[in-house]
């Protein structure tokens, strides 16, 4: 489900990328925006790739609804590696977190959502 | 009742001080005296009297006072009043409580005999001493003050219970005796297992901290720009072969600019200075050890065995850029006691190569100080003993070059041209002399080719002159006037090393690769003054000693060593190594040592006074590797010796190996005296 979701996005990417050429008024850029991009990242490649789609399943589930995506993130993230996990999911935040080290993601998604997981015991 | 102790104590109390008598006082000073009992041969106690006490009179003092003990509290308050509830008004309470509990003590035991015990539980006795609070009362309580309060104690409650007991006989019942202060108690303890405690400490999973800040504006900037470069990606992807050109094309042009910045980077000298610095700051920690041993490290067994002695290794010195090449000269400087240069070359015909010329400090081992690299192979090298900064370098292909470290660049300051007057063969020694009438500095160098060559340093040129052919059979002096049209004829004797006399600055000694060591002259240049017969293969190194001028000493690859006086062709003495000796070298500070470094990898140093015929140190020094050559540093006890794998090993010679001179004799007698010795005569002084 997850997988199928995150393709389906990524190729929309694809396909914003061509269109958004120069001159595309706002909305039309903004519609494009709903991929995923990793801003931040020192996961693993494998992690990482489980990860953004764990945070777009999440997300897609509870649109609106940040928290409960918040919520799904950091359950899902808590069973596939282990305890201590973290999600922040907000359209404006600012953070200063301290992280295990290759367990860190930060991404946007969505044009308007900036998501944060980490891993801190 | 007489209040002795109290007034002694509390003399100034004023309620109970008055009711004391003075009489009683003095008595009890009195007593105090005697107290001791047969202690009449102490010296009288004097009275110390406090600095304010009255002064009475006789009779005062003898006046009786009578001291009236009631049971009035004088602690108690006199005036209590309480609110009458019923009377609604404040009444003063003619009830004072003169009672005052001094001890109090809990018995857990009772005497056997007494019918109290008989109780038929164990009785816990409530034992009050009530005293009215006279004179005596503050007696008590300063004396429960004191340190010992539980003997008091305990004899008020010894006494209290034995009265107590008594009164209180008749209400307690009778019954059989249970306790009779035969206690039988019986306990015993089991082991506790001892506690332990075991803990490790992991190492938390590494942290790091991220700061951001989420607002819709830094999202939309992070898509468009992932989006721009998604189009640049897109862009180039078509273009395929012309865009992998085209990176390599960046690639190329990245490369020449770093290390043209890389350039820049060392030739600042602001920090080429402080990098400097530093590498001496680095090599002197890593080295603190062998420095230490260098400056202090004497071997003990030396006073047990005073007839050997040991050598210590300290720093080696590699290079690693000339790593398969082989050590092929060793020149201290004469003025920095820590400097020296290496030559590094080939001995071996087949594989020859550039060579180099390296300048090390005992200060840094890791790293050569500077570098020359030459078109040959660099077969020797020699320090000018005045102008510090002068090398002269003698190499495989025959040419001659002059070095100077005050030279900016790395260039040569001269270097022979092939057509004037280049040895055909390997130079295999250089040596400096001392500057000529004009002031020039000169240096000979002798090579196979079977000349000795003194070249002298002009203003812009190498001039060279053939001191001496080297002629392998050197006829008698008729026949060199008959043959003298046809001298091309003769084949000329390969030279392999040389040294000048250190007194007689045209006399000098030249030992060839036939074994034959000839003694010349610069005035005569197609005659021999001696020729010395004794060594059968090739000579290596001849030396002639510091102090007595006219004894020089032969390495050669017939395993010998051998000891000459330059006036005699036969040896005085001749040592077996049992192994082709490489080089061999005086020491600096005595006459009678050598050291000499052989091709099996062992040092021999030779003491002359103390053995003439075993080496009073023999230490393998290096395995698997030849030792080519070896210098005493002239200032420190420190040897210098090289192999053939381009490894330069510094040794610390032990106390016995630098002895210097015993009885006192000037340096040159001593060896004198040993040759006289050997020769079978008796020594003179």
């Amino acid at each position: 489900m997850a997988d199928l979701g995150s393709t389906a996005n990524l190729a929309a990417a694809d396909k914003g990328a061509v269109a958004a050429a120069p001159g595309t008024d706002e909305k039309d850029a903004k519609r494009n925006f709903n991929y995923p991009l990793v801003k931040i990242c020192d996961m693993a490649e494998e992690l990482r790739v489980e990860a953004v789609d764990m945070v777009v399943t999440a997300v897609e589930k509870h649109p609106g609804n940040f928290e409960a995506a918040a919520q799904n993130i950091k359950e899902l993230m808590d069973k596939r590696c282990g305890n201590s996990w973290h999600a922040v999911v907000g359209e404006g935040y600012g953070f200063e977190v301290t992280h295990e080290m290759r367990n860190l993601l930060y991404m946007y998604f969505g044009g308007n959502l900036g998501v944060l997981v980490w891993k801190a015991s | 009742m007489k209040s002795v102790r109290r007034t002694k104590i509390a003399p100034d109390a004023p309620t109970l001080g008055r009711t004391a008598s003075m009489h009683s006082l003095r008595s009890a000073n009195g007593d105090d005296n005697n107290g001791g009992g047969g202690e009449d041969w102490l010296p009288p106690k004097v009275l110390l009297k406090p600095a304010g006490q009255l002064q009475l009179t006789e009779t005062e003092l003898n006046e009786e006072l009578t001291r009236i003990l009631n049971a009035n509290n004088p602690h108690a308050p006199q005036n209590i009043a309480r609110f009458n509830h019923r009377e609604r008004v404040f009444k003063a309470s003619p009830n004072v409580d003169h009672l005052v509990v001094h001890f109090e003590f809990d018995g857990y035991m009772s005497y056997k005999n007494v019918d109290e015990s008989s109780a038929p539980a164990p009785v816990k006795d409530s034992v009050a001493v009530v005293e009215p609070p006279s004179g005596e009362a503050g007696t008590a309580t300063e004396e429960a003050g004191t340190p010992t309060p539980a003997a008091e104690a305990g004899k008020d409650g010894g006494e209290g219970l034995e009265e107590k007991a008594k009164e209180e006989e008749q209400k307690k019942p009778k019954g059989p005796l249970r306790n009779q202060f035969n206690f039988s108690e019986r306990a015993s303890q089991t082991i506790n297992n001892p506690f332990r405690e075991r803990w490790t400490n992991t190492e938390p999973p590494p942290q790091r901290t991220l700061s951001d800040t989420v607002n819709q504006w830094s999202i939309y900037d992070a898509y468009v720009e992932d989006q721009l470069q998604k189009e640049k990606a897109k862009a180039k992807a078509p273009a395929g072969g012309a865009g992998a050109k085209g990176l390599k094309d960046e690639d190329k042009n990245i490369l020449p600019t770093e290390t043209h910045t890389e350039d820049v980077y060392y030739k600042n000298t602001d920090l080429r200075r402080a990098l400097i610095i530093i590498e001496r700051m680095a090599n002197q920690n890593t080295f603190d050890e062998i420095a230490q041993d260098y400056k202090y490290y004497e071997d003990a067994s030396d006073d047990l065995t005073p007839s050997k002695g040991s050598l210590l290794p300290l720093w080696k010195f590699l290079c690693e850029k000339e790593k398969r090449k082989q050590v092929t000269a060793l020149s201290w400087n004469s003025r920095f006691s820590d400097f020296f240069t290496v030559g590094y070359g080939s001995y071996d015909f087949s594989n020859q190569g550039p060579g180099m010329v390296a300048g090390f400090t005992l200060k840094n081992p890791s790293y050569p100080e500077f570098l020359y690299v030459t078109d040959s192979g660099v077969m020797s090298l020699d320090f000018h003993p005045q102008h510090h900064s002068m090398i002269a370098v003698g190499l495989y292909d025959g040419s001659v070059a002059v070095y100077s470290m005050q030279e900016k660049s790395d260039a040569p300051l001269f270097k022979s041209a092939p057509k004037a007057g280049k040895h055909t063969d390997p130079v295999w020694q250089v040596s400096w002399q001392k500057d000529d009438l004009d002031g020039n500095a000169n240096f000979f160098s002798i090579s196979t080719d079977g000349r000795v060559t003194q070249w002298t340093l002009l203003k812009t040129e190498l001039n060279h002159t053939d001191v001496i052919k080297l002629r392998l059979e050197m006829q008698s002096p008729q026949e060199i006037e008959g043959s003298i049209d046809d001298g091309q004829l003769f084949s000329l004797a390969g030279g392999s090393c040389f040294d000048f006399h250190k007194q007689l600055d045209h006399l000098f000694v030249v030992g060839t690769e036939e074994g034959k060591i000839f003694k010349c002259s610069k005035e005569y240049n197609n005659q021999y003054l001696l020729s010395f017969e004794g060594h059968q293969m090739s000579v290596y190194a001849v030396r002639y000693n510091h102090f007595h001028h006219n004894v020089f000493i032969s390495a050669s690859a017939d395993w010998t060593v051998k000891l000459w006086d330059h006036d005699e062709d036969k040896p005085i003495m001749s040592f077996d190594l049992n192994s082709s000796v490489g080089d061999i070298a005086w020491a600096p500070y005595s006459s009678t040592v050598f050291a000499a470094a052989t091709a099996d990898g062992k040092v021999c140093v030779f003491d002359l006074a103390e053995n003439k015929y075993e080496p009073i140190s023999e230490q393998q020094v290096v395995r698997k590797a030849k030792l080519t050559h070896i210098s005493f540093n002239p200032f420190e006890p420190v040897l210098l010796v090289g192999d053939d794998k381009g490894q330069v090993i510094s040794l610390k010679l032990s106390p016995n190996l630098r002895k210097k001179n015993k009885s006192g004799d000037d340096e040159a007698t001593k060896l004198k005296n040993i040759i006289l010795i050997a020769r079978g005569q008796s020594p003179t002084d």
